[in-house]
């Protein structure tokens, strides 16, 4: 029965929690709100995905990147280089100086469309790239940083500080990529426009089955052997070596997952929100990616799901009413949640509403209740044991 | 890239960017010494320090004017003053939030980077609702103004000179302090093996404390030497944070004479590089650079030699 559960794809339980997501996704969300606020919806788990990405690595893993806006950003400039291709057609963009290519480009007095751009012509190549682009160069970073036992805090820097290169590169190189506005004025997908209200609600409806496909490829990877390898190599990485597992090559996969994960919901949030630019990218955003999924729950990512549409909510809500209060708030949310729940929702939820719960069914007879199965998240330990240790050196 | 400058001309570009980068290098150098206290020894990820500097050079700023509307005969000297004050304000504050928040996640350092990243947002907010969110500018005394002309093509500004004798004494004093002092020796034991120091009497959390706070004081210092450079915005801080931590990581944690020297190497390039390039594109290859070197040799410049 106890190994059954640990290695079941899904619990009875976790099965009654997926469903219920699904149901606020594909329900609830979409009959309450009108069809501006789904969108914003949209928006916001477009930034799920890069949760879920952040609950295998930093939750499981132990590997804490802080440059998870690189991947999203690379996913999202991929699908809008796309679309921007496909937006300067030559009669749309008759005014330029060169007819034909990206205005942003003919404002910076380039005459031909760089040869990088080229392949983003065709549709297959760029979907390909919004996977291929983030994962190619997680592997890189990967390899370079694993393979030498880099780790913990020294790797949180230095995924910041390529974070903090690639912004600047983007501002910088303003002719190719659009500067600080990012790549603006998309307009249609193989000639659907993407603008309309009928489209954007069936790009929140992709976007939620891809981001179940997502999430149910994490629930595959922690319920692999991966999965418990992973949480082994956090809690103790040394006796994992010692094993004879190679540990960096489990650590390169997850961080490739992650990056995948992020390339696709940047795609994601291209085609709903319609532009992309730097400001995704940035150390800012990439951390408060981490809060998402630490608000959620680094242990769960149902939880991280759930977090990142709440904290988006809140910041949304308290930023329209009071622009002031919401630095104050957030940054007294990332204190709250490592000092008093270090594992978030999903901790508060297993820990203190199911016991309780629990109690109150049992008191109303069925006393023979077999102990239910922890929330998906509960297979490891607080992060104050071994594992956050263990992770950091 | 050199042609259509003759050798004299080169000679000075070099010259007077190389001064730049020692300005630049000097900069690094007070931001990242308070780093390298409390990274290199205690370990601690402090996402607000740049923070902790903002709060010096507003310091700095009410001091100034202080000076203008009650003393101005002494506005001259103002700088020393403010710099005391600014160390101890942000000295202060580090003791503070050791106690409040960094001593309860020692055994957490990727919390303690979250945390304190709260912190500096925390901070950053506060700053804008006292002081506004437009950057604010010290009046530097008179005899900082100005330059020195070495010969009729390389002339070098007074606040530079300034700044840099101000990098020296600092470095200096941490020297002395962390190899000549009684604090300096518990530090480095405390660093080497908590426990032990511990047994052996030494007050580690006291010693935790008291070298946070100088830590933080340290970067107040920079902040107010930041202000005859710059101007000072409540988001100045957070510009700096990504240059500093990879200064110190790049110099080998725990190494003081590192920090140096990644400070020099860095600053150098980018002030050299920036003459022949955007500024943009200079920083980029710098920071590329230096990942890159990282990547190789992940124990940094100066690693010091301790068993994990």
């Amino acid at each position: 029965m106890q190994i059954d559960r640990k290695t079941r794809f899904l619990t009875r339980e976790e099965a009654i929690y997926f469903g219920l997501l699904a149901a606020v996704i594909f329900l609830i969300l979409p009959l309450a709100l009108d069809s501006f606020r789904l969108n914003l919806f949209g928006k916001y788990l477009t930034y799920a995905f890069v949760a879920i990405g952040l609950v295998l690595c930093w939750g499981a893993g132990g590997i804490l990147s802080l440059g998870q806006g690189v991947f999203f950003g690379l996913g999202g400039y991929a699908m809008a280089m796309f679309l921007k291709l496909e937006a300067s057609t030559p009669e749309a963009t008759a005014i330029q100086s060169t007819p034909g290519i990206p205005d942003f480009m003919d404002w910076n007095q380039i005459t031909a469309l760089p040869w990088w751009w080229e392949p983003f012509n065709s549709l297959a190549f760029s979907l390909i790239a919004v996977v291929i682009v983030p994962v190619a160069f997680a592997f890189i970073i990967g390899v370079a940083m694993f393979r030498r036992r880099v780790g913990g805090v020294y790797f949180a820097i230095i995924t910041q500080a390529i974070a903090a290169i690639l912004t600047i590169l983007i501002i910088g190189q303003q002719g190719f990529t659009g500067g600080v506005n990012g790549i603006t004025d998309l307009r249609t997908l193989k000639g659907w426009d993407i603008r309309t209200d009928e489209a954007k609600e069936i790009l929140y409806f992709v976007n939620a089955v891809l981001l179940f496909a997502c999430l149910f490829a994490a629930q595959y990877v922690r319920r692999s052997k991966l999965g418990r390898l992973l949480i082994a190599m956090r809690d103790q990485e040394d006796r994992v070596r010692f094993s004879g597992y190679d540990v960096a090559s489990f650590k390169i996969f997850v961080f490739c997952l992650g990056a995948a994960f992020a390339g696709i919901g940047g795609a994601m949030f291209t085609l709903q929100v319609g532009f992309m630019s730097p400001t995704l990218v940035g150390i800012v955003p990439s951390i408060e990616m981490v809060i998402f999924a630490a608000v959620g729950g680094r242990l769960s990512i149902l939880g991280a799901v759930y977090g990142t549409l709440l904290v988006n909510w809140a910041k949304t809500t308290l930023s329209e009413s009071f622009p002031e209060l919401w630095l104050l708030g957030l940054g007294a949310l990332f204190i709250a949640v490592v000092m008093f729940f270090p594992n978030g929702l999903a901790g508060l939820w297993s820990e203190q509403v199911m016991p309780r719960l629990r109690k109150l069914f049992a008191g109303r007879g069925a006393g023979a209740r077999p102990p239910a199965a922890p929330f998906p998240a509960n297979s490891a330990s607080a992060p104050d044991s071994p594992a956050a240790k263990a992770a950091a050196e | 890239m050199f042609a259509g400058y003759s050798a004299g001309e080169l000679t000075a570009i070099f010259a007077m960017q190389g001064f730049a980068g020692l300005i630049l290098f000097s900069v690094f150098v007070l931001m990242a010494l308070g780093l390298a206290i409390i990274f290199g020894q205690m370990g601690v990820i402090n996402m607000a320090h740049g923070e902790f500097m903002i709060l010096g050079a507003y310091v700095t700023y009410l001091v100034s004017h202080a000076f203008a509307d009650y003393m101005p005969a002494l506005f001259s000297f103002y700088f020393f003053v403010a710099m005391a004050l600014a160390f101890l304000a942000s000295g202060a504050l580090g003791m503070l939030v050791e106690w409040g928040l960094i001593r309860h996640l020692y055994r957490r350092p990727l919390d303690t980077l979250l945390a304190t990243w709260g912190l500096s947002l925390i901070l950053q907010q506060i700053y804008r609702s006292v002081f506004g969110a437009r950057e604010v500018g010290v009046t530097i005394p008179d005899w900082m103004m100005g330059s020195l002309p070495l010969t009729d093509m390389i002339e070098v500004p007074i606040n530079g000179l300034f700044v840099m004798a101000l990098a020296l004494g600092i470095s200096v004093a941490i020297y002395l302090l962390m190899f000549r002092s009684r604090w300096g020796q518990q530090v480095r034991a405390i660093n080497q093996n908590r426990v032990m120091a511990g047994a052996v009497g030494i007050n580690t959390e006291r010693t935790d404390r008291l070298t946070f706070g100088i830590g933080c004081g340290i970067a107040g210092v920079a902040g107010s030497a930041f202000t005859m450079i710059g101007s000072t915005g409540p988001t100045s801080g957070q510009l700096y944070i990504v240059d500093t931590f990879l200064v110190v990581v790049f110099g080998g944690a725990g190494s003081i004479l590192g920090t140096i020297a990644s400070a020099f190497t860095i600053s150098q390039a980018q002030s050299v590089l920036e003459f022949f390039l955007s500024g943009s594109m200079a920083k980029v290859i710098t920071l590329l650079v230096v990942v890159g070197i990282l990547m190789l040799r992940p124990q940094g410049l100066f690693a010091l030699k301790l068993r994990k």
